[in-house]
């Protein structure tokens, strides 16, 4: 049978109640059908369990991201058993208890969703045998509780008491991720088992201290330890039956889960000793002593949950493996009393209206049985003889006795201990005698009260039950359960131990004598207390953390505000910097710049294209306020890069370069028919400084690298393409050959891009509405002459020419300069050229306007060129070629390669005219606005 | 020569940057025009410089390298269609808001390194 099945149970579970949900309203139903798959785990572990008490431990393994070393391993050990046992026992019988708790008009489908979520998380948890899918499960029931707490979101309380548990407990779980990384560092594994061996190299870590903090504050957090008790009685906010589940039972165990399962690996250390006791000690203390204060019913349960939790953490830092074994005894035990006390909460609070102390007393009278039920359980709680409670509160005892860690101050433990006991005989005095005795009750919202459904007390009676046999038979009961889950724990040697009744009149029950006596007396000297108490001022921990909270974000606000400033300008500049920053730290690791290094001869040319070049880039940067100036000395820039490529064998480079010169001036100047003409001079002497230093920094730094690696030693993987170009893509020009064929894929996508810039400027364009100057700088106002004569004479020819020159580039491009981007630019810039020179609505009575359908087939013609190829059994852009004997032509290559290029000719064409046709347009407007 | 390329490149970088940080739309259309120009070179410039050597089998012995010119050629191209954008951009802008300056208005709030018109 299979672990992961049984874990996963639940998750499949969750879906089964909101579909129920949709066919009946049957609240029985409902309930049954969330409880189906969780007693379905629960009688596939009777197996296992067999199993587990002879002895085994259960592995199963499948793997998920093995590279990461994380596989979804699971292990059925003792207390991982213990565990599941609780988390699936006591989840069915809250799934039994919230039948009867849900009223009608709630979405109980939703509630048991999460709640078999919350299971499946938890369950997880406790069977993990990797310590990263532990923490994975761990966050998981941090974001269950979240969506349980808040299940009545509609409060207030719900939603900030949701919100806090889940900011504490996932900051908490941060930690213990960053815990387990190290732990996963030093041991160089995450599974369970292999951690549990390494013990001593954990301890014997430098990072030893660093990850017990870590781990301990997901631990802390997660059960409620001080100092980060205050989300617990907050979450209180949940519905009763979540309080019982997650906050008595399961979740806040997942702590002290955490520290049993990583005891053999952590404990043991002073360290240890120091921060968990310490933290127990102090959450012991302090949760009983709140407790006895709270009016809240719920409220002073929490605080008691704090305090037993506290409890067992003490028992754990104690580093003995007695008390370990009591501490897991007490884990046992407190589940058992704890979640009955919440569910009696709940009727209480159910059947009269409130949980307000102060108001509900003298019940004995309306609900007899709900009420022998809850003083048995408070009675376990306070450590009563005869009851479970008692067994562990005694063995804690002997343990506090037995510890002599603080040397000369060990005393300090059992009176510490005695004193946690005289305010839990006095919390647990007072739930017994402040509800159902104490006089009557004070103005019940509901009134009379009487008995709760017969099937809602099941669940308590089935857990005092348990009490009370645990309790008068612990060796028949419990022993083995124990036996196993502390044998796991400890990893291996079980310390001698007899869990019995009557260990003779010793220390520990002398301490027992005194805890419960001196907790009646506190109990009766209560309104003193209660005086007293109030004089202090309350903290209010959902205040202190709200303020916190809402300080953060306007915190982070502030910071934002100061980065993000709507200015684009100053975004702009803090890229730059952060790319001029990259560029100073990289220059470092590069070699010597030297110029003594072998380079091309320069010749008088070269040097004067050059200089041209600098004077036309210098032009227009210090022109720059003079646009059509500047926009003068850019093209010779273009022209010189152009040059550029032609000098240093790229043709196809120096080709591009210049059609693509040509249409970018003529987009450029027919921008400026809308914008301002000059620029003012605005920016500050400082902001222009700043902007010299971040551009000289990237320039120079671009410049140094260029030059290193021009002058330094290169490898290429380019003799590949010169090698297969002819043979495998049937050209010869090998950067045409690239484009269609080598890397196809690139350039499909890159055609794509085209495409979108495309239709992105149409749509920028559709609609808008703008205004040309009238008059150019001076205050002239502009000429409106027609079309000039000479222009539109010789542009009507040079049409079909330059069309007829647009095809043997494209045919010649795979072997010679040339190809489906050249030829599509040299075609736009001659039809561009018409629009020019007789304008757009002379062009566009004799040929169609629209260029999107242009630019969708040529990506489309590329995209099936594509695709063609897996009809023939071949990857994606696979080419063909072959050879055919035309008449008069001759020999004649034909390649797919070339349908392919015609789709990036089409798409070059569409696009480019697409921009230019449409922006022209625009003025075409403005002018008809004009004349009308 | 490749001194001299490497001063192109830095001269274009230059020119480009400052002109990107400018506060209207028409410096920056201009800068990222530079800027794309420096850019293509420096990746050109990455396969090592040869003169008469075009990398068409059968042409020359010792062709240059093709696969930056590969990269180059669409870069160019989709460089054009950049600016385009971005001048249909500024356009868009210019249309909206009734100013050419790059963050849409011309004072923006909390922009205190901005100094006074003059």
């Amino acid at each position: 049978m299979n672990l992961a099945f049984v874990v996963m149970l639940p998750f499949l579970g969750a879906f089964l109640p909101p579909l129920v949900e949709r066919f009946t309203g049957n609240r029985t139903l409902l309930a049954c059908g969330a409880a189906l798959l969780p007693a379905t785990a629960l009688a596939l572990l009777y197996a296992p369990t067999r199993q587990v008490f002879a002895g085994e431990t259960l592995h199963s393994t499948l793997n998920w991201i093995p590279s990461l070393d994380l596989s979804l391993d699971f292990r059925l050990d003792g207390l991982a058993l213990l565990f599941a046992l609780l988390v699936l026992g006591i989840g069915l019988l809250v799934i039994l208890y919230a039948r009867y708790y849900l009223s009608a008009k709630e979405k109980a489908g939703r509630f048991y969703a999460y709640l078999l979520l919350f299971m499946g998380a938890m369950l997880g948890v406790v069977t993990s045998d990797n310590l990263l899918l532990l923490v994975v499960f761990w966050e998981l029931t941090s974001l269950s509780s979240f969506l349980l707490i808040g299940f009545w979101g509609h409060q207030t309380g719900a939603r900030k008491g949701a919100r806090m548990a889940m900011t504490v407990t996932g900051m908490g779980g941060l930690a213990l991720l960053a815990g387990v990384l190290l732990i996963g560092g030093v041991v160089g594994s995450f599974s369970l088992q292999t951690v549990l061996e390494s013990g001593d190299l954990i301890r014997g870590s430098e990072w030893y201290p660093l990850i017990l903090c870590l781990v301990l504050l997901g631990v802390f957090t997660k059960s409620a330890q001080f100092p980060f008790h205050f989300w617990l009685p907050h979450a209180m906010a949940a519905p009763t039956p979540v309080s019982a589940y997650l906050h008595s039972a399961t979740m806040v165990k997942a702590g002290v889960f955490l520290m049993a399962r990583l005891y053999p690996a952590l404990a043991g250390t002073d360290l240890w000793f120091e921060l968990v006791s310490l933290a127990g000690m102090l959450t012991l203390l302090w949760g009983a002593f709140a407790a006895l204060f709270q009016h809240d019913l719920k409220g002073l349960l929490a605080y008691s949950t704090i305090s037993h939790l506290g409890l067992i953490t003490l028992l754990f830092g104690l580093n003995s493996e007695m008390a370990a074994v009591a501490a897991v005894f007490h884990i046992i035990n407190h589940a058992t009393f704890k979640a009955s006390l919440f569910m009696a909460a709940g009727i209480i609070d159910h059947e009269t209206g409130t949980r307000d102390m102060r108001r509900i007393n003298g019940l004995w009278k309306y609900m007899p049985y709900t009420a022998v039920l809850a003083m048995v359980a408070s009675a376990a709680m306070a450590g009563v003889p005869l009851l479970n409670g008692f067994l562990s509160k005694e063995m804690f005892f002997a343990e506090t006795l037995d510890s002599h860690q603080l040397g000369a101050l060990s005393w300090i433990l059992p009176v510490g201990a005695t004193l946690g006991g005289v305010f839990s005989v006095a919390y647990s005095a007072r739930f017994i005698h402040d509800v159902f005795f104490n006089g009557e009750p004070v103005n019940l919202p509901k009134y009379p009260p009487h008995e709760p459904p017969r099937y809602m007390k099941v669940p308590v009676e089935i857990l005092v039950a348990l009490c009370v046999a645990v309790g008068v038979f612990p060796a028949i009961t419990v022993a083995g359960l124990l036996a196993v889950a502390a044998t796991a724990t400890l990893g291996g040697n079980l310390p001698e131990y007899h869990l019995s009744i009557w260990h003779g009149f010793n220390l520990p029950l002398i301490m027992s004598f005194v805890a419960t006596a001196g907790g009646v007396l506190v109990y009766t000297q209560r309104r003193r207390l209660f005086a007293l108490r109030s004089r202090v001022p309350d903290i209010d921990a959902k205040l202190v953390f709200e303020g916190q909270v809402q300080r953060l974000g306007r915190w982070s606000a502030a910071i934002t505000q100061r980065f993000q400033n709507g200015s684009l300008q100053s975004y702009v500049a803090w890229l730059i910097a952060l790319v001029a920053v990259v560029l100073l730290t990289q220059l470092g690791k590069l070699p010597a710049l030297s110029l003594d290094v072998e380079m091309l001869p320069m010749d008088g040319v070269a040097i004067l294209c050059t200089a041209m070049l600098v004077a036309g880039a210098l032009l227009t940067t210090i022109l720059h306020r003079h646009r059509m100036t500047s926009i003068m000395s850019l093209s010779v820039v273009g022209l010189m890069v152009s040059l550029l490529f032609v000098r240093f064998s790229a043709p196809d480079l120096a080709l591009t370069q210049l059609s693509v010169e040509v249409v970018t001036m003529l987009l450029l100047m027919l921008a400026m028919y809308f914008l301002p003409v000059r620029t003012k001079a605005e920016s500050s002497s400082i902001r222009v400084l700043r902007d010299m230093l971040l551009a000289l920094v990237c320039g120079v730094g671009v410049a140094v690298m260029a030059f290193l690696v021009m002058t330094g030693e290169t490898s290429t993987i380019s003799q590949f393409f010169m090698d297969n170009s002819k043979s495998g893509g049937g050209g010869t020009n090998v950067v045409n050959v690239i484009l269609v064929d080598f890397r196809g894929f690139d350039t499909f996508g890159e055609i794509t891009v085209l495409g979108i810039a495309a239709m992105g400027i149409y749509a920028l364009l559709k609609d808008l509405e703008l205004r040309s100057a009238k008059y150019d700088s001076l205050g002239r106002p502009w000429a409106k002459d027609a079309h000039p004569l000479i222009l539109v004479t010789i542009s009507r020819p040079l049409l079909p020419l330059a069309l007829l020159i647009a095809v043997y580039i494209f045919l010649r491009g795979h072997n010679l300069p040339g190809g489906g981007f050249v030829a599509g630019l040299i075609t736009s810039v001659a039809l561009v050229l018409q629009y020019v020179a007789s304008g757009v609505a002379w062009v566009h009575s004799r040929m169609p306007g629209d260029y999107h359908p242009v630019v969708a087939l040529g990506v489309l013609l590329a995209g099936l060129t594509g695709i063609g190829s897996w009809a023939f059994g071949y990857p994606f852009l696979t080419s063909d070629f072959a050879y055919i004997y035309w008449p008069v032509v001759g020999k004649f290559e034909l390649a797919t390669a070339m349908l392919f290029d015609t789709g990036v000719f089409l798409t070059v064409v569409g696009a480019t005219l697409l921009m230019l046709a449409n922006l022209g347009k625009l003025s075409l407007l403005d002018d008809k606005r004009e004349d009308a | 020569m490749e001194l001299l390329v490497a001063i192109i490149i830095g001269v274009l970088v230059t020119s480009g940057v400052y002109l990107c940080l400018r506060a209207r739309t028409f410096p920056v259309v201009m800068g990222l025009t530079l800027l794309s120009y420096g850019v293509n070179v420096f990746l050109f410039s990455m396969g090592g410089l040869k003169m008469d050597e075009v990398a068409v089998v059968g042409m020359s012995e010792n062709p240059t390298d093709p696969l930056p010119q590969a990269l180059v050629l669409t870069a160019i191209v989709i460089g054009f269609a950049m600016t385009a954008f971005l001048v249909v951009l500024a356009l868009r802008s210019q249309g909206e808001h009734y100013t050419d300056h790059v963050d849409g208005r011309d004072d923006v709030p909390g922009r205190q390194d901005e100094g006074g018109e003059a």
